[in-house]
């Protein structure tokens, strides 16, 4: 994954409430077995009607978007960060994500900025005709205004992003404390791991 | 020294942490991983890409259901039939492909052990108490009814088990949602679920897990149990918890995958030691009282648009916030619905009985209960999709498919079906479904879709209506 220090540009001034995932993309897009083009699938539902905000020239590739509460709630489909990401939006500024959608988001290079309602108000007003930058070294969302809104990142989320970090490899660095756990699983609570094979417990 | 007194997703949590990190991030050891066709194969090309195997492949098991049509798998003489839609067949043939490498259990769709992967696991006894269990799948929620910590995860998460039984967790806020009391004749576990649902509102759970309580949860059967917590994901809880307890211990012992013997005497023994210590502690505190709850549904297009059957669709103007109002002006006018109108005077063309909310044994008798000796009302299509080979095999062993097929239901094969509109089971546009399953989002069940989320009995009295019904009029009083 690239590194996100800062994403800068035009925003979608869009603000809607309740955001699912099944908004960001519907289900039909999931047949697909890679995380490529997804962007095409992108808030399908919306862009169906005339005069949306995805297919006005003023907000066209927009790597921001800003978004009402409880953004990305529903389906846990990682699909949704794939399509942001494959339609050029780096991060999402709303009052709240859903906890799934956001740990997803991270993982792909997508920053889930929490900020409170007047701060999004405020936003969505100035991102009608304004850029604006969300910096995350020093975790503030800025405008031309000289509005400067701060905001919070789980520490270790935000060093992944900011290092690119694999946590799949950071973690296998840890095969050692994995196995110790496991030995120690084997021994005080050995039905976990004592299950028959499905095989077997089906004959 | 007295220990503080734990809730019991503290102590799950504390049995589960590999190791903390300075800055409060913990790597949890993850008991049990579920697999579906949807949400993997990105996971299974990852591994293979970086040339990574599988850790414990032994603690995974896949199962095929969001895909699969609901219709005959096999012709008269047992071959199997081909899957029509060619990304469907790509997808669960990946799955299939991908387990087989990897040398991950998987159930093919024509096993009798086939089903909803939330259907399943509980079933076979691989959901088991104080474990901590994943899927990449929201409604993965659905298995704390038994007492694991289990929630939905994304595709880089489930790549991350494969690789290393471990997720990289922060850990939640705890919120108790205590329902007291006796429920009134025909309210079931899915109006107690959706008057919650309805009052914290569909964000009121984020960043926590829910600990259900209360006489009424502890009165609840697990399939019940597993309705309620399979919604919490409804209600912005990644993960909700029932604590273990003698009806879940009855309901897991002899399962296939349950611990046998000695195993199952010590395995017994500790989940006893996980429900929450009096005294403890919780972030937030939810009470309902049973007597308030009536058979309720949706009116909207959030889980949270909840009314009773008794009641009207709501004036967007009688909502105190301006963004919820605008909300449900833009759910009415999708939903095809005028403020005022009586629930119970809205026609239905569809009804879904089904999916991993309401698709085990209990939902099928609920329903069928009502459907005895009934019609399905004209111009009216009723489903009934079995979550999985093994409940269809015991309905029909009760012969409650004749009840539904004498009435003029469908009686399907196992899958997610009409719940999520990614086989061929959808409801076309602009018409109306009353749905058991979870969600009423624009375009979850067909694009143009209007849905309503009710219980089993609640959609077995719309489809014999042909209306949004209040099924205690239908209902013998034993």
């Amino acid at each position: 994954m690239n590194p996100v220090t800062t994403v800068s540009g035009t925003a979608y001034p869009w603000g809607a409430k309740n955001i699912d995932t099944d908004v960001i993309i519907p289900a039909h897009w999931l047949k697909t077995i890679t995380r490529a083009g997804l962007g095409r699938g992108a808030f399908e539902t919306v862009r169906a009607q005339p005069g949306n905000i995805f297919d006005d020239p003023r907000y066209a590739g927009a790597p921001i978007l800003i978004a009402g509460d409880n953004f990305g709630c529903g389906s846990s489909r990682e699909h949704a960060a794939w399509a942001l990401a494959d339609m050029g939006i780096h991060a999402v500024i709303a009052p709240s994500f859903s906890d799934i959608f956001s740990g997803n988001a991270f993982k792909n290079g997508i920053v889930p900025v929490v900020l409170p309602q007047e701060a999004i108000d405020r936003l969505v007003e100035v991102a009608k005709d304004q850029p604006i930058t969300v910096d995350l070294e020093t975790m503030t969302v800025t405008t031309p205004f000289q509005d400067r809104f701060s905001f919070e990142l789980d520490p270790f989320r935000r060093e992944c992003l900011m290092n690119g970090l694999d946590e799949i490899g950071l973690t296998l660095e840890r095969a050692d404390a994995i196995g110790g756990y496991e030995k120690q699983l084997a021994a005080g609570r050995p039905w976990v791991e004592g299950r028959t094979r499905l095989a077997a417990s089906q004959g | 020294m007295a220990q503080r007194p734990q809730t019991l997703y503290e102590k799950i949590w504390a049995a589960h942490v590999v190791e903390r990190r300075p800055d409060g991030t913990c790597l949890i050891y993850i008991d049990r991983h579920l697999v579906h066709e949807v949400t993997s194969p990105q996971a299974f090309e990852g591994l293979r890409a970086a040339g990574r195997k599988v850790r414990r492949p032994e603690l995974t098991l896949a199962v095929p259901d969001h895909n699969l049509p609901t219709t005959p798998r096999t012709d008269a003489s047992g071959r199997l039939l081909p899957i029509s839609d060619p990304e469907s067949a790509q997808q669960l043939e990946a799955l299939r492909r991908n387990t087989a490498e990897f040398g991950v259990d998987y159930i093919d769709a024509t096993a009798a052990a086939q089903g909803i992967v939330h259907v399943v696991g509980p079933e076979q006894g691989f959901t088991l108490p104080g474990t901590t269990l994943v899927c990449g799948d929201s409604h993965t929620s659905a298995h704390g009814a038994l007492g694991a910590l289990a929630f939905g995860i994304g595709t880089s998460e489930v790549e991350h088990v494969l690789a290393t039984q471990t997720l990289l967790l922060s850990p939640s806020k705890t919120m108790e949602v205590r329902v007291d009391g006796v429920l009134g004749h025909g309210v079931s576990a899915k109006d107690v679920v959706l008057a919650i649902i309805g009052k914290i509102g569909a964000a009121g759970g984020t960043g926590h897990v829910i600990e259900f309580t209360g006489s009424v949860i502890r009165n609840l059967s697990v399939e019940g149990r597993l309705t309620i917590a399979n919604m919490s994901i409804e209600g912005g809880a990644r993960a909700g918890l029932i604590a273990p307890d003698e009806t879940t211990f009855a309901y897991l012992k002899d399962r296939p995958m349950a611990p046998k013997g000695a195993d199952w005497d010590k395995a017994v023994a500790w989940w006893r030691t996980l429900p929450t210590d009096p005294g403890a502690v919780y972030d937030k505190v939810v009470t309902l009282d049973a007597a308030d709850i009536a058979p309720n549904l949706t009116w909207g297009t959030s889980p949270e648009d909840v009314v009773p059957i008794t009641g009207v669709v709501p004036d967007p103007d009688s909502f105190a916030d301006p963004s919820k109002r605008e909300a449900a002006r833009k759910s009415l006018d999708y939903m095809g619905l005028t403020p005022g109108t009586a629930m119970q005077d809205i026609s239905v063309q569809h009804v879904f009985i089904g999916s991993c909310t309401n698709s085990r044994i209990e939902d099928l008798r609920a329903a069928a209960a009502v459907a005895r000796d009934r019609k399905v009302a004209d111009g009216v299509r009723a489903l009934v999709v079995p979550g999985s080979g093994l409940v269809k095999r015991q309905a029909e062993a009760e012969g409650l498919d004749r009840v539904f097929v004498r009435a003029g239901f469908e009686w399907r094969e196992p899958g997610c079906s009409m719940c999520l509109a990614m086989n061929p089971d959808k409801v076309p546009p602009g018409e109306r479904c009353a749905s058991t399953s979870n969600r009423n989002f624009v375009g979850r069940q067909g694009p143009g879709a209007r849905t309503h989320l009710l219980s089993p009995a609640m959609a077995a009295a719309a489809a014999v209506t042909g209306r949004l019904s209040d099924v205690r009029t239908l209902m013998v009083h034993e």
